[in-house]
């Protein structure tokens, strides 16, 4: 199948008076259709810049991108306007135009695709509806909290009927909770409507509750890409570790330089597996990270302990964990 | 006090004044709009870099600005007489006064474009819009306020520029101002044309500032 979006040997460079930056270094990567891809990075990684070469917004210094199989590069002004309208994107800071209605806002793009105003005005109360905010169509952006416009940014993507919808860190300034509300809709999107949807973020939360792929983009390059999974469960780069273990790292008073990091993927979330481990082996584990979620009855996440100084114990945690199907890995310097 | 025949002689004055103001800050709109859009458009980093024509345009609106009023004036009296006939009076003075403040407009609008959000821009950009469709919608919508807090500006400092047009045979109060108050010494006349530039000044203030609140849309209620 032909993946919706190709990105092929992308490399860019900004040329200032001073110094040259290299934002990006020949990046490829495949987006099949319906895919939900994240890429992901630390600041200044340069994925903002990827993602606006997916649109030639920026123009990429070499390679090319194609979208549904036509080359970016090769398309005349005019056609990459056309090929814009396909393409919808929200932002972090939502901009929204702040002198329109919310009504007006989502009406703006089919104003510019020339849509006639009374059947753009019909279709912007449908996609409103969709976002949840029909009560708010004569309300203007100042008037509503960050979460309603980011749905109203939404809206404003959704009415252009877009293939592809890219998300340049939409929900980086939103709390926890409008995060997880805006991710779910992201998702109901791609579900109902099918489309591609490409997500810009810095957190690995996000990747994790929404994403079926993730690319890692570190210092320009690709570090890494697959599945979520794959690379959650056992990541290789060394940017693809810093992300999964984003939380801090605590000294500890047990003595033992021995870790392991477990991956739940299958067990049952109502089976206390530490402390039963605990309890079998008769000696206690420290708890250096934890961050695990109940997903339909299954357990996800990750927990990194720290073992007992005792190699035969130590081992024998290890042998126990893994026959109740975990994922077992040692780390090495954890703790120095 | 003041005579009726002075009174009426001031209301006319003010009525000159008015439409001097308002007529040569029409006009100067007419060629500062499209000359400010251009330097926003055309400016390295814009929304169409134009190196060549942002240069141009740049020096010929900071010459033009640094002309000050009266040389201006004089400088444009055979383009005022080649278009209305006279070398003075009101109309005569409209052409220059629009020459005088077509630069300054130009750069009021353009500092008030240049306050729109680049984020808003790019969102216009990622959905195909082209730059017209950017200049019309986004630019000009988003930065109403600002463009009509600058007229404002503008049409107080072309107020200004009438009174002082009637240095050189220009109409209005200005010149009511120069030939009896100044010129016969008449105190009461003097004062009476400042009173009247005053209240002006104020009304053109008062309805600009009433009228940008009102459009602006940032500000919640």
């Amino acid at each position: 199948m032909e993946p919706m979006i190709r990105i092929e040997n992308v490399s860019k460079t900004f040329y200032g008076k001073e110094n040259t930056v290299e934002a990006l270094k020949g990046i490829t990567l495949d987006i099949n259709a319906g895919d939900i891809y994240g890429i992901i990075g630390m600041s200044g990684a340069g994925k903002s810049t990827l993602v606006r070469c997916l649109n030639f917004l920026e123009r990429p210094t070499e390679g090319t991108v194609y979208v549904e199989g036509k080359d970016l590069s090769a398309m005349s002004g005019k056609e990459l306007l056309k090929m814009r309208r396909s393409v919808a994107m929200i932002f972090q800071h939502f901009n929204l135009l702040m002198q329109r209605t919310v009504l007006d806002n989502i009406c703006f793009p089919m104003e510019i695709a020339g849509v006639k105003k009374s059947e753009a005005r019909e279709k912007a109360r449908e996609y409103l509806k969709i976002v949840d905010l029909s009560e708010k169509e004569n309300a203007y952006p100042a008037q509503l909290s960050g979460g309603q416009k980011q749905r109203v940014a939404i809206a404003r993507a959704l009415a252009m009927d877009p293939k592809i919808l890219l998300c340049d860190e939409a929900t980086s300034a939103l709390d926890p909770t409008t995060t997880k509300s805006i991710l779910a809709l992201l998702k109901e999107i791609n579900r109902k409507y099918g489309i591609t949807i490409v997500i810009i973020t810095h957190s690995m939360e996000v990747v994790q509750e929404i994403c079926t792929k993730v690319a890692i983009v570190d210092a320009g390059e690709l570090a890494e890409n697959g599945t979520v999974e794959e690379v959650f469960t056992s990541p290789r780069s060394k940017a693809a570790r810093k992300l999964v273990f984003q939380g801090e790292r605590k000294v500890s008073l047990m003595k033992s330089k021995r870790c392991i990091r477990i991956v739940f993927t299958v067990n049952s979330s109502f089976e206390p597996v530490i402390a039963n481990m605990v309890l079998e082996c008769k000696a206690s584990v420290n708890i250096l990270l934890a961050d695990t979620k109940n997903i339909g009855g299954i357990a996800r996440g990750q927990m990194v302990l720290q073992l007992p100084e005792d190699e035969q114990v130590a081992e024998r945690m290890i042998a126990y964990l893994r026959e109740r199907n975990l994922t077992v890995e040692e780390l090495e310097d954890y703790v120095d | 006090m003041l005579t009726s025949s002075e009174i009426s002689m001031l209301l006319e004055a003010t009525g000159t004044s008015v439409y001097m103001t308002l007529v040569s800050t029409l006009m100067a709109y007419v060629i500062g709009l499209p000359v400010g859009i251009l330097l926003v458009v055309c400016a390295p980093g814009g929304l169409k870099p134009r190196k060549l024509v942002f240069k141009v345009l740049d020096i010929i609106v900071n010459i033009t600005r640094s002309i000050p009023f009266l040389i201006l004036m004089l400088l444009a009296t055979p383009l005022a007489r080649a278009i209305t006939g006279k070398s003075y009076g009101a109309n005569a003075t409209i052409i220059s006064l629009t020459l005088a403040a077509a630069p300054f407009i130009a750069r009021l609008v353009e500092s008030s474009l240049l306050e729109v959000d680049k984020g808003v821009i790019e969102a216009a950009q990622s959905m195909g819009a082209g730059t017209w469709s950017i200049v019309t919608k986004v630019l000009i919508g988003e930065a109403r306020v600002s463009l009509i807090v600058g007229s404002t500006i503008a049409l107080g400092t072309v107020l200004g520029y009438t009174a002082m047009s009637g240095a050189i045979g220009g109409g209005g109060l200005g010149d009511v101002a120069i030939r009896y108050g100044y010129n016969r010494w008449n105190m009461k006349i003097l004062l009476a044309t400042v009173v009247l530039l005053v209240i002006l000044m104020q009304f053109i203030q008062v309805v600009g500032s009433r009228l940008s609140k009102k459009l602006d849309r940032r500000l919640t209620d």
